[in-house]
């Protein structure tokens, strides 16, 4: 009998929340809010979904429902993205080791 | 074209990618790495995305406009906005990732030939109930992070909103959503579908209005988990493993925030979902208030104790991020330093509106981050201390959480503030904090209020100094 590919992405989400948790854990409490942009960033990996959605029309009909949906998404997604990268890029670069400066 | 392993690699690659950019926040050092590694993963799993689709005729061009659009507007506002308003930008993110969710999955129940999953009417059961999940939970994060997100931008009151029969309707809609999730499976009618995302949206705003201001640390520690699990949900129905793996390291990274958040304040999830904290207390404490004798002093005399002082502990909160008083405090704590001063900065987990966000305030203001300690790590340096500034906290050094078991915070972690020599207390008023109970400190012999905007008292103490 063969296994359902199903399992397989669940084995993956299973395992990946396992290592989520570790992860997380040693995450230093003073970068918690870095910790929720990067997250905030990462998940907005949810744009492959959406380019696909925006590339399914095909010549005659670039634009129906669903893949206006899908151009939504993109937007939403990518403002996401380059937000969230570079809001956490922004608040790494403030912190510093003690050094007599200023 | 690449094949569909191939691309399955690219997104393993980048799901791994993503595992190393969280696991560099462990300490500053690696942290501007890790996110250098989230940007490469981000990267690799758009190209793999494209290549995989290999059209690149007719819609390619609209991809990249929208995308340009979002990546310019993303670009404006990290650059734009203030670290104080980190909180509500977050929360704002929270419900964009949540509506691309909601739109992914429509455009997937609209069109699934496009995503092999099958025709419409006819789609795939397991998929299906994976869009479902994914839709429903985008959903709520959606409409809950734009709650989170008004009330702490104070266009809509922090005050818990409340009203009879809360709960019941909550239960009845949760109940009612497994229900027709249940009958769209079965049915595949795209009107239950559309009925579906209504009332998730309209769970996601009564779930968070009745949770007041400051309990917005786990508001967003729990958006954000929300999050991670539609965009997993979303990952099983597009068969796709970074989403998977995505999905599931925020949905546990939000857990765990949420977690500590409540361990912070020492009461349990539910208690602080269910809301309408600090609503109900604000009432028996105003009532059983008796006058009491307050020392209260200038800036002078502020001055004249931290003089006198060899070391010296800051406690920021909620109110120093109102007042946007951080660089102001830096300034004083340079002066401090250049008198021989120990100065240390104690953060509690729960001061200001969201995980970390002292720390980030202190950061921008140009603090190093050793001189800022966690509480377990300096709650037993008050004793030695000779003075402790706080600055914009309340409840956190609220000693009734250590001996008083009727008040509503009893338990809860505090700030061991008065065992230092001398407590300097600023603030603006003796009212009472967000838990809506009197504080103690307030009327000890040791403690002396400095009643003025955190800001100003702190540049004065500064210029009293010279």
């Amino acid at each position: 009998m063969e296994i359902d590919p199903f399992i397989f992405r669940l084995s993956i989400f299973i395992l990946s929340i396992f290592i989520g948790y570790y992860v997380v854990w040693s995450v230093t409490p003073s970068l918690h809010t870095p910790l929720m942009s990067v997250t905030n960033a990462i998940s907005s990996v949810i744009i492959v979904g959406a380019i696909i959605a925006g590339l399914a029309g095909n010549s005659e009909s670039i634009f129906n429902t669903s893949s206006i949906f899908g151009f939504l998404a993109i937007s939403l997604a990518a403002i996401n993205i380059f937000g969230g990268f570079l809001v956490t890029q922004r608040m790494l670069a403030m912190y510093k080791k003690k050094k007599k400066d200023k | 074209m690449i094949s569909a392993n191939l691309s399955a690699t690219f997104y393993l690659i980048s799901g791994v990618l993503f595992i190393l950019a969280l696991r560099g926040l462990s300490s500053p050092e690696t942290s501007r790495r890790g996110n250098f590694f989230g940007i490469i993963g981000m990267v690799i799993a758009i190209t793999a995305t494209f290549l995989s689709t290999g059209n690149f005729s007719s819609g390619f061009v609209y991809v990249l406009i929208f995308l340009i659009i979002g990546g310019l507007i993303g670009t404006f506002i990290a650059y734009k906005i203030p670290m104080t308003a980190m909180p509500e930008l977050v929360a704002g993110f929270h419900s964009l990732v949540g509506l691309a969710a909601v739109f992914v999955a429509i455009s997937a129940f609209l069109n699934p030939e496009a995503f092999n999953l099958g025709t419409q009417g006819n789609i795939k059961l397991g998929s299906l109930v994976e869009m479902s999940i994914g839709a429903v939970i985008g959903a709520i994060t959606f409409s809950g992070s734009i709650i989170a997100f008004l009330k702490l931008q104070g266009i809509m009151s922090g005050a818990p909103i409340t009203f009879k029969g809360q709960h019941p309707i909550n239960a009845l809609i949760l109940i009612s959503i497994i229900i027709l999730t249940y009958l769209l499976c079965s049915t595949q009618s795209s009107n239950l579908f559309w009925i579906l995302l209504g009332i998730s949206f309209l769970i996601g705003f009564l779930l968070i209005i009745p949770i007041g201001g400051a309990d917005m640390p786990v508001v967003i520690s729990m958006l954000n988990s929300y999050s991670g699990w539609a965009a997993a949900g979303i990952g099983f129905t597009l068969e796709n493993t970074a989403l998977i793996i995505t999905g599931a390291l925020v949905g546990s990274s939000g857990a765990i925030l949420s977690y500590i958040m409540c361990k912070g304040m020492n009461r349990s999830f539910f208690n602080v979902i269910l809301g309408g904290f600090g609503a109900t207390e604000q009432l028996s404490s105003t009532s059983s208030k008796e006058q009491r004798p307050v020392k209260s002093g200038n800036a002078e005399d502020a001055a004249f104790l931290m003089k006198n002082a060899s070391s010296v502990i800051i406690v920021p909160g909620y109110g120093m991020a109102v007042a946007q008083a951080q660089h102001a405090l830096r300034e004083m704590v340079d002066t401090l330093k250049k008198n021989d001063i120990k100065v240390s900065y104690a953060i509690h987990p729960v001061a200001g509106r969201m995980p970390g966000h002292m720390n980030v305030l202190l950061a921008e203001a140009n603090v190093p981050y050793d001189e800022v300690f966690e509480l377990e790590e300096i709650n037993n340096d008050f004793a030695h201390a000779d003075v402790a500034y706080v600055i914009g906290a309340n409840d956190v050094t609220n000693p009734a959480a250590k001996t008083d078991p009727q008040s509503p915070i009893y338990g809860m972690p505090v700030l061991d503030v008065e065992k230092c020599k001398s407590v300097l207390f600023v603030k603006r008023s003796l009212s009472p904090g967000y838990a809506g109970i009197d504080n103690d400190l307030f009327y000890r012999e040791n403690t002396l209020m400095l009643f003025a905007d955190a800001k100003k008292m702190t540049e004065e103490i500064t210029k009293s100094f010279n």
